[in-house]
């Protein structure tokens, strides 16, 4: 059962994010200064890693770090040792949620890998100077370092990954900065960001082939993500073959934007997607044909090779299909519990404070700051709610990440999908506020073209 | 940001940057609180073509005003009496902020539930800081060229979409 997965943590995911910690709180005062019990911490780490085939290398690293040499190479032992904790724990997290769920997961092939070139080298060497100067000694200079980076990544080809997360995590210290005198310091958030970041800085990271996937999608919901130069739109889908077999997929649409493009409005930086859009704003499945999908589930959506379908109601789809879908691998070096983001249908469920009470004494907690502006979900809703299709996240504990509720409002039945926005808000206030906010990508897009070309 | 469960600390999605308020970008289409300064640009209200770069310094409330071409602003004319494109930048910030934020970055002591900002702040004059501050605006327009993506980006899970400001 689902409450039973839920109810409990399984067995060393608290001891593998205790060594975790360990490192998260080293970079906040920086690897040039490195207190005892900081040093202690990390000694522990490069002792859970003995006798496996990373162990030499993390403990000559962590001694070097200790000892006062960071290098390039000692960063990528601590941040790959760091990801190999999270990863089992991930797989720790989704090995038990698939057991409760029913769900079968194809097994992961090898990787191919990748090459980007000398474009990493600005990337590696400003995440250097952010370990070595800790999250507490980021000031105003060293939060900007990024932006020479960032500009080369956005523009070269394969590095759009990385050039959207450093810009990202450049953002948030901008913001913080200076971080010295910060009162609360997301200690775990920003080492996440930075050990990924430095992954994908290492040349020969590996890469997703593609292989092409005809059939027929089924949108299940979709989820928005934003920093303030990006928004995404990624929708979670069955995809339907010839032959009978069910997957569950993800595919997803993104545009640079700038922090004052927000809430409904962003959709608009989407144009160049008329069919995404289309068929979540008025809720239809999509005709796929040759479009390539990564043994990791992602369709790499292609307007050209999709076509609007029929009305489709993910509910009805969800209960029939969502329970034999399967589901794909995680790519090794994506693993890590915040990337858990698992569809479920829930139904039958009693309200608690914030949360879903799912009976047994087991409640799963509303992910509330998932709720975005740019599309019509509401708490209000949630709790009114008597049929939920969200997406399960892990971050200390299990949350429920609400994607459509069916619920009742004044007495009447609804259902209302996080994508229903997706060409413009339907209800008349949000449409207004859409309307003047939307004048915002003119504005800017008329001073772009006054002042950029000078 | 307190939340049940894991601590701030502990999150790996612990909200760090304040969704913005929607504002008119007509008259100041940029705005950020960065590099120790409350700086912007206003478009100039005579001239399609010009706009001015306009900042105030945290702490010191230097003001500096100038045209992109680097002329000096004549409504600040090098004096610390505050010209209509700083205010307009004031006003901004305070639309995109909230006055208590802009008033925090800028370490201007405002009392208790007043949200006139030029009455926190004692300004002084600045060094021109217009080079910079314009390079960030047309970097920040860059991004609008910028094309879309359809790459999988693993690590927008770290980034959920702003939730509204409620």
């Amino acid at each position: 059962m689902l409450a039973d997965a839920l109810r409990s943590t399984p067995d060393g995911v608290a001891e593998a994010l205790a060594l975790v910690d360990g490192v998260d709180d080293a970079l906040v005062h920086g690897l040039a200064r490195i207190d005892e019990e900081r040093a202690a911490a990390c000694e522990s780490l490069a002792a859970a890693f003995a006798g496996t085939p990373l162990g030499d290398r993390i403990a000559d690293a962590v001694g070097k770090i200790i000892a006062g040499t960071v290098t390039d190479e000692h960063l990528a032992a601590l941040a790959g040792a760091r990801a190999a904790l999270l990863g089992a724990a991930h797989d720790a997290l989704q090995s038990a949620l698939d057991t409760a769920l029913g769900r079968s997961r194809v097994a992961a092939p090898a990787a191919t890998v990748t090459d980007s070139g000398q474009l990493l080298a600005g990337s590696r060497s400003w995440l250097r100077e952010l370990a070595i100067a800790g999250w507490r000694g980021v000031g105003h200079e060293l939060a900007a370092g990024a932006a020479q980076p960032v500009q080369s990544l956005l523009a070269g080809p394969g590095t759009r990954r990385l050039a959207v997360l450093l810009d990202g995590l450049a953002a948030e210290l901008r913001s913080a900065a200076p971080v010295a005198t910060l009162p609360r310091v997301p200690v775990r958030r920003w080492a996440d960001l930075w050990m990924r970041a430095l992954l994908l800085s290492q040349e020969g990271y590996p890469g997703t082939g593609v292989t092409p996937a005809d059939g027929r999608l089924i949108i299940l919901g979709v989820d928005l993500h934003e920093h303030p130069t990006v928004f995404r739109a990624q929708a979670h889908a069955l995809l339907e073959s010839a032959d009978g077999t069910v997957r569950l997929v993800r595919t997803s649409v993104a545009a640079a934007k700038v922090d004052t493009i927000s809430g409904p409005s962003a959709w608009r930086m989407l144009s160049a997607f008329p069919i995404f859009r289309g068929i979540l704003a008025e809720r239809r499945t999509a005709e796929i044909t040759g479009m390539g999908l990564t043994i990791g589930g992602d369709l790499i959506w292609d307007e050209s090779k999709a076509a609007a379908g029929e009305p489709a109601d993910p509910f009805a789809a969800a209960r029939v299909r969502l329970g034999a879908a399967a589901a794909m691998p995680v790519a090794p070096l994506d693993r890590h519990p915040a990337a858990l983001a698992e569809p479920v249908l829930l139904e039958g469920y009693g309200h608690s404070d914030g949360g879903f009470d799912l009976g047994g004494g087991v409640t799963v907690a509303l992910d509330l700051d998932r709720l975005p502006a740019a599309g019509p979900l509401t708490p209000a809703l949630a709790a009114a709610s008597t049929a939920c299709l969200g997406l399960l996240r892990w971050d200390g504990r299990w949350l429920l990440q609400p994607l459509a509720v069916q619920a009742v409002v004044k007495k009447k039945p609804v259902t209302v999908h996080g994508g229903d926005w997706a060409l413009g808000p339907a209800e008349a206030k949000a449409a207004k506020a859409e309307a003047a906010a939307g004048t915002a990508v003119d504005v800017l897009r008329e001073r772009a073209g006054r002042l950029l070309r000078k | 940001m307190t939340t049940d469960g894991a601590a701030y600390e502990r999150r790996s999605a612990a909200p760090v940057i304040a969704p913005v308020q929607p504002r008119k970008l007509a008259k100041v289409p940029f705005v950020e609180l960065a590099d120790g300064r409350l700086q912007g640009v206003v478009s100039s209200g005579s001239d399609v073509e010009r706009v001015y770069v306009s900042s105030i310094t945290a702490g010191d409330h230097g003001l500096s005003c100038n045209t992109n071409n680097n002329r000096p602003c004549g409504g600040l004319a090098g004096g610390s009496r505050a010209c209509n494109h700083l205010r307009a930048l004031a006003d901004a910030a305070v639309a995109q902020y909230g006055v208590d934020r802009v008033a925090r970055y800028l370490k201007a002591d405002l009392p208790d539930g007043g949200d006139d900002l030029w009455a926190g702040l004692h300004p002084a004059t600045a060094p021109n800081r217009a080079a910079e501050v314009f390079a960030g605006f047309l970097r920040h327009l860059a991004y609008l060229e910028v094309a879309p993506t359809t790459d999988p980006l693993p690590e927008l899970q770290w980034f959920p979409a702003a939730p509204a400001v409620r």
